[in-house]
């Protein structure tokens, strides 16, 4: 146990650091990395790397742009064919941004592929990029520049890309030793030193800031750091002093002279969140250096070249050979592990450690505890300290104290435990060296887990992000399905695989998990040129969406698809299906329906050409109904066009109904009926017709000729109907006694003969057909014919 | 102005709410001031969602009708175009952005509002026409579910009966699917699912997937209601075709009331009072808004037409003894009261005005000799009369000419109550159609006969009989003034929808499975799991509620009928009534013609 504590350095009274080895690196880096452009990722991300960027020894040689995991095992590699690189950075999605001198940013993913680019600006064409830096704020990640003018530009969010330009900076010459972006109250400002002076840019103005109870001996700045939450700034002076407050610049922490007046290479910030002490590292070539509000500080050597990169909780440092984290030991750990401790967490551990050794001493650390009643305490310190752990030894030994003290606790809440034994099981895993994710506890916390499964999936370690999944049991939906869905977005993108078996692959693993749109997964299909896979996804068995199937709607002769709002990937494919469907086949569809086509032919050859071969396609359909019709059509047609021609009147498009009666209204009374014979029309169908059109045109005489042609199949009512309905009661009254008795009430009240109706219908002894009649009846002019149906009316009811 | 909203069992402000917010997000996206070019189909549902006043605080000052040409003259910031995704549309819209003057200042930003979906294909036609990248925002606004009234949803899809049973084309389903997730969304998710057609199957199905597929889709609101009820319209055929015999059903049947409003011959309307000024009578047609709000429309609205006078009468007495009081008023207080009244009483007495007039208009019509007749013979047609011959009035009418919708709608009615017509008779039909209406209506005749309202026998068996007597669709003593069953609405056949819906909800459906293997298209059943802890638990005595979505339409009577299910009293459920479209039978007979332009060359 004595040796646990031998890395822990002290900075002041209370607090303790230590430097402990994540990995070894295996990269096998030729170079020194103070040859390559460096740039790692937040949370345990990966690394980039462009050698030979700043040694141009052989102009014609590419540098390589490497990328690999926080373990050194190389992602992916392109060489470098863009224009000079400036800056490399990170995203909080952990995509590369590569900003180059001509203000060009290129993105690329963890794999070195191309995602899109963007531009800081045209200003930036002239006048380059002297210097960049990516920096990440609530708004996500953003870019500044400083461009050769001396100007600052920055875009808070790259996603949502609005350049800013800051004001100048008056009296600058020559580009500032230092500076830095800060993000106070959600407005994001660029700090820098001039000189012995600090200037604020914000959106509009420039303000020059001091630095409170700085001493006067400080000398000009060389370097500034802001800490990982934009809350804390250091500052480096010439006089190799540190001062140390927050960013706002309202508030010092403290100050120290760290003897060494050459600027640092690098200097960032490693403090933990609550934690007491703020300490800041500083790097120069062979010297680590930490210092805090202490009079004293710690230093290491560095053997080889190193590059730091700040954390939530601590400092990553990378070197050609290993890769190590720097942090603050954090309370629960130091309570328990520092020398004498007699904390409830150090005692409960000893206990533990005795019991194992079967030894009664275990009884007696735990009574110690136990009479203080710290024991929920010690447990609690036993779980917390486990989290900070690396080595999964000291995590076990520490959880095994925590499970022996819950033994002799009643209800002690379990979750706390189970809780930090699975966030290990996970930070184990991803701790690994094949992964490569050194996430401490506090970051994974702070990441939560949707994220981090999302980095998992975008270095496409699907089955682990399965399995951690599965093992935290998180609802399909957030968890499984939705990492199946990206699985199979990716799969879709294999060009090196038949649709057959991607398609496949995909409805094997899925099948109906929950929680998938197949639609998306279609989309991406078709945005990578597949087509067929995407119907292939589409035409899922539950997925059923219309129109697929469905060639265009046949009855719109133009190939123009009808314009429904469907789905936008079910549409895509739609597009896509008329676009291979040929004229050929889209009007074979026609053939099929030649009504449809015939109906856009206007010019009556044409048409008659056109329903000719509809008459044709109906025989074979076997459809004589609508073959006869169409017959009829053609017929009519014809005859249309030959009455049109010789009678100087416009016929054609009129109905056949429409046709006679224009015919007789004209007086052609023969060619009428040579219609009616010739089209066979009903002969009720064909009286109504005529007798409506004889009253419309007046010719009553005609209409008498008519009535006794023959007798008349629908009787002689209509007859008085439509004369009195052209208001010529006169001729109405010719046809009134020919009705038949059980209408004639009716055709005598029609034509207003009171008396007639009445003796009708008392004719009949139909009660309700006298009432209908003494309806009509007024008092002053008809009181004889009421009277009259009155009495019959009573006759009838005694009877 | 949302009263007649939220009067209902559930609360449908909210619905509309929700819609008002998606729209005012939208018009704050741009910023400045605004002006509107409208779709004008779209005017009148929109005019459901948010009055004008709302649009001005949105500095919404200007509003157009879309039209081709140059777009008029205003000095605002934007111009939004509020569109259905419909290809013709966007040809207007590109004209009038090539118009626009390049050259004023300061330029005006373009927008579209796709309603309801954005349109993939719309946006490939404008960036064809090389306008796509004019357009700043362009946006969808999902109007799917549109609150009519406290108990009524309406999508106002004119073409959604005839895009699923002759297109094949299930968008508006799939729209009707997201206006039912957009609906459990706000008033949780409704535990059980009952159906009946292919559509409803299909409905259901995109619902259970959607849910399925959208991520943290468990909702934690107490389900409003118990029970979804999907009913396809090629179910009931029949329904929509008979002539409406209820007060509303009978507006909708002769005026059409669209989106609520119904336009009237205004010369019943003329103001009265004015002695001889008989020359200055309105021209214009009178507009009338219809809902629940007013509170004599809501007791008339549902009644059978020979129901209302009574009640007009009533209520005219009693207006007329209210305003008697005054003379009965002495003291001051008296007077205060009654003086404090008077708004409500004018407006009630307005009301009965509007009301009266509109009975007598109705009356001329339902009086005359020709409404009669028709409604003998559906009558007869649909209590199994006479319905394998030729019918005689129809012939008539066709000799005569009568509107083509109304034969079709006869016809169509003979043959759904004869489960197909004889080849010998239909083919009668049809070649007396063709030959007075023209030949081109061979279209339309089959679009009726792909819809399935207008077929031959097969198989020699009618089915109509054994449904009518098993379900009671057709009631002998049917009493109009005190109904006590809903066959009132049709006075005396019973809509077969609701008789569904009624029989679903007791004795369950169980009880008549041999009469829904008979009708067209499955029936099924779903449940969706709920979280135990909004598993509801029933007070003695409350009343489920059910949801009935019509797929391809409702109308008037159906809605009356369900509402008098909902007011029994041993009743148990209460009904929330949606659908694709309100329809009346000449609407959908509309919407199946097949439409005849001059073809363009």
């Amino acid at each position: 146990m004595d040796c646990y504590t031998a890395n822990w350095n002290p900075l002041g009274e209370e607090t303790f650091y230590r430097k402990l080895e994540l990995y070894s690196m295996e990269w096998g880096l030729r170079e020194d990395l103070r040859d390559c452009v460096v740039a790692a990722a937040p949370y345990g991300g990966p690394i980039a790397l462009l050698r030979n960027s700043r040694r141009d020894k052989t102009p014609s040689a590419r540098p390589l742009l490497e990328i690999y995991s926080a373990s050194g095992l190389l992602l992916a590699s392109v060489p470098w064919k863009s224009g000079r690189l400036v800056h490399l950075g990170w995203t909080a999605g952990e995509d590369l941004l590569c900003i180059q001198e001509d203000g060009t940013v290129l993105v690329y993913n963890l794999f070195c592929e191309f995602k899109r680019h963007f531009s800081m600006g045209n200003e930036v064409l002239q006048n380059h990029v002297l210097e960049a830096q990516v920096f990440h704020t609530e708004f996500g990640t953003g870019v500044a520049i400083l461009t050769g003018a001396l100007r600052f530009s920055l875009a808070t969010n790259i996603d949502d890309l609005k350049l800013r330009r800051l004001p100048e900076v008056p009296g600058l010459q020559k580009p500032p030793p230092c500076w830095a972006v800060l993000s106070q109250d959600r407005v994001t400002v660029v700090l820098l030193a001039v000189g012995q002076e600090l200037f604020l840019l914000d959106n509009t103005s420039c303000s020059v800031v001091s630095p409170p109870g700085l001493s006067p001996s400080a000398g000009p700045f060389l370097h500034m750091a802001v800490s990982f939450t934009h809350r804390h700034l250091a500052l480096f002076c010439d006089s190799g002093t540190v001062w140390m407050g927050t960013a706002s610049l309202k508030e010092k922490f403290c100050e120290f002279n760290t003897g060494i007046r050459s600027p640092p290479k690098q200097m960032v910030w490693c403090t933990r969140p609550r934690s007491r002490q703020r300490a800041v590292v500083l790097a120069w070539e062979r010297q680590l250096m930490v210092v805090g509000n202490s009079s004293e500080c710690i230093r290491f050597v560095l053997d080889e070249d190193s590059h730091l990169v700040p954390e939530l909780d601590g400092v990553r440092i990378l070197s050609r050979s290993s890769h190590e984290f720097l942090h603050e030991i954090p309370e629960a750990s130091q309570e328990i592990f520092r020398i004498a401790s007699m904390a409830p967490g150090a005692l409960l551990l000893e206990a533990q450690k005795e019991y194992e050794k079967e030894s009664q001493k275990a009884d007696e650390y735990l009574r110690e505890i136990r009479e203080q009643q710290l024991l929920p305490e010690a447990v609690g310190q036993c779980i917390e300290a486990a989290g900070y752990e690396h080595e999964p030894e000291t995590q076990k030994s520490l959880l095994r104290a925590a499970s022996f003290g819950k033994c002799f606790l009643d209800r002690f809440p379990p979750e706390g435990f189970v809780r930090m034994c699975q966030d290990l099981r996970v930070l184990n895993a991803i701790r690994d060296y094949q992964i490569g994710i050194p996430l401490t506890f506090t970051q994974y916390k702070q990441l939560t887990i949707e994220v981090l499964l999302d980095r998992l999936v975008l270095r496409r370690l699907y089955p682990l992000a399965i399995r951690i999944c599965e093992f935290l049991r998180l609802p399909e939906i957030q968890g499984v399905s939705r990492i199946l869905a990206h699985w199979a977005c990716y799969k879709v993108q294999q060009k090196d695989k038949s649709d057959e078996e991607v398609a496949q692959a995909i409805n094997q693993k899925l099948g109906d998990t929950a929680g998938i749109s197949y639609s998306d997964i279609a989309t991406r299909a078709y945005d990578c040129g597949r087509a067929e896979l995407a119907i292939k996804m589409q035409k899922k068995p539950t997925t059923n969406y219309p129109n697929l199937s469905v060639p265009p709607n046949p009855t719109v002769p133009v190939p123009v698809p009808v314009p429904v709002p469907v789905p936008v990937p079910v549409y895509t494919v739609v597009l896509h299906l008329k676009n291979e469907l040929n004229r050929g086949s889209f009007f074979m569809t026609l053939q099929n329906q030649p009504v449809a086509l015939s109906l856009y032919r206007q010019r009556i050859e044409g048409r008659v050409a056109a329903l000719q071969n509809a008459l044709d396609e109906f025989y074979k359909a076997k459809n004589d109904f609508a073959a006869k019709a169409t017959e009829e059509q053609i017929k009519l047609l014809r005859l249309q066009r030959h009455l049109q021609e010789e009678l100087d009147k416009p016929y054609l498009d009129l109905s056949l109904h429409d046709t006679v009666h224009t015919l007789i209204l004209d007086g052609h009374h023969k060619r009428a009926e040579q219609l009616y014979r010739d089209f066979r029309i009903p002969d009720k169908r064909y009286w109504w017709l005529k007798i409506n059109a004889l009253a419309t045109r007046g010719d009553w005489e005609e209409m008498e000729k008519f009535s006794k042609s023959k007798k008349s199949p629908i009787g002689y009512l209509p007859f008085v109907e439509v004369a009195v309905k052209h208001h010529n009661r006169y001729e109405a009254k010719k046809y009134a006694p020919r009705v038949p008795p059980e209408q004639r009430v009716k055709a005598f009240v029609l034509v207003g003969d009171l008396e007639q109706a009445a003796e009708a219908a008392i004719e009949r002894k139909n009660e309700a057909e006298m009432s209908l009649v003494l309806a009509r009846c007024s008092a002053a002019t008809d009181g004889a014919v009421a009277e009259k149906l009155n009495r019959a009316r009573a006759q009838l009811l005694k009877k | 102005m949302a009263a007649h909203l939220s009067s209902g069992r559930v609360n449908l402000t909210a619905l509309r709410e929700a819609g008002r917010r998606e729209l005012r997000e939208f018009l704050d996206k741009c910023a400045g001031s605004k002006a509107i070019v409208w779709d004008e189909y779209l005017t009148g549902p929109f005019g459901l969602i948010a009055q004008y006043s709302l649009l001005k605080e949105h500095e919404v000052e200007k509003m157009f009708t879309l039209k081709p040409g140059r777009l008029p003259p205003a000095d605002v910031k934007n111009i939004i175009f509020f569109v259905r995704p419909k290809l013709e549309l966007m040809d207007i819209i590109t004209d009038n952005v090539l118009r626009e003057d390049r050259g004023r200042s300061p330029q005006r930003d373009f927008h579209i509002l796709f309603v309801p979906r954005r349109s993939l294909l719309c946006e490939q036609w404008l960036k064809e026409q090389g306008v796509l990248g004019s357009f700043i925002h362009r946006e969808q606004y999902s109007l799917d579910l549109i609150p009519f009234d406290g108990d009524l949803l309406s999508m106002e899809s004119e073409s959604a009966f005839k895009e699923c049973y002759l297109e094949s084309d299930q968008t508006s389903l799939y729209h009707a699917a997201k206006g039912l997730m957009t609906l459990q969304a706000l008033y949780g998710t409704i535990p059980q699912i009952f159906g009946k057609g292919d559509c409803a199957r299909h409905v259901a199905n995109m619902m259970i997937r959607m849910k399925r597929e959208f991520p943290g889709s468990q909702n934690s609101i107490f389900p409003v209601f118990d029970t979804l009820l999907l009913l396809d319209r090629n179910v009931d055929l029949l329904t929509p075709l008979a002539t409406q015999l209820t007060y509303e059903g009978l507006i909708d049947e002769i005026y059409g009331i669209q989106n609520t409003y119904v336009k009237l011959p205004p010369e019943k309307f003329a103001p009265k009072k004015q002695g001889e000024g008989g020359k200055d009578l309105p021209t214009e047609p009178k507009k009338l808004q219809l809902n629940s709000a007013e509170e004599l429309y809501a007791e008339i609205r549902d009644k059978n037409f020979n129901a209302v006078g009574s009640v007009l009468s009533k209520k005219a007495k009693i207006i007329s003894a209210a305003f008697e009081e005054r003379h009965h008023a002495k003291t001051v207080g008296e007077i205060k009261q009654f003086v404090s009244q008077l708004p409500h009483m004018q407006a009630a007495r307005s009301s009965l005005a509007n009301h009266t007039s509109i009975a007598e208009l109705i009356k001329d019509i339902t009086t005359s000799e020709d409404f009669f007749d028709n409604l003998t013979v559906e009558q007869e047609f649909m209590s199994g009369i006479d319905t394998d011959k030729v019918n005689n009035y129809i012939e008539d009418c066709i000799a005569q000419k009568h509107p083509l919708i109304k034969i079709l709608r006869l016809v169509c009615l003979q043959s759904v109550c004869n489960s197909g017509l004889k080849q010998k008779v239909l083919d009668h039909y049809k070649r007396e159609i063709l030959q007075t209406y023209g030949y081109e209506h061979i279209l339309t005749l089959n679009n009726l006969e792909k819809a399935g309202l207008l077929k031959a026998q097969t198989g020699g068996r009618n089915n109509y009989p054994t449904i009518r007597k098993t379900l009671r669709l057709w009631m002998d003593d049917v009493n109009e003034q005190n109904p006590n069953d809903i066959s009132y609405v049709y006075s005396g056949y019973a809509p077969l929808s609701v008789r569904l819906a009624q029989l679903l909800a007791r004795p369950g459906w169980r009880s008549i499975e041999e009469v829904l293997k008979m009708l067209p298209g499955p029936h099924f059943e779903e449940r969706q799991q709920l979280p135990t802890g909004l598993q509801k638990k029933r007070q003695q005595g409350e009343n489920r509620v059910t949801l009935v979505f019509f797929l391809g339409g409702v109308t008037y009577a159906e809605i009356a009928a369900l509402r008098f299910l909902s007011q029994m009293e041993d009743g148990g459920t209460e009904y929330i009534i949606a659908t694709t479209k309100l329809i009346n039978g000449t609407t959908w007979i509309k919407s199946l013609m097949e439409k005849l332009e001059p073809a363009p060359f």
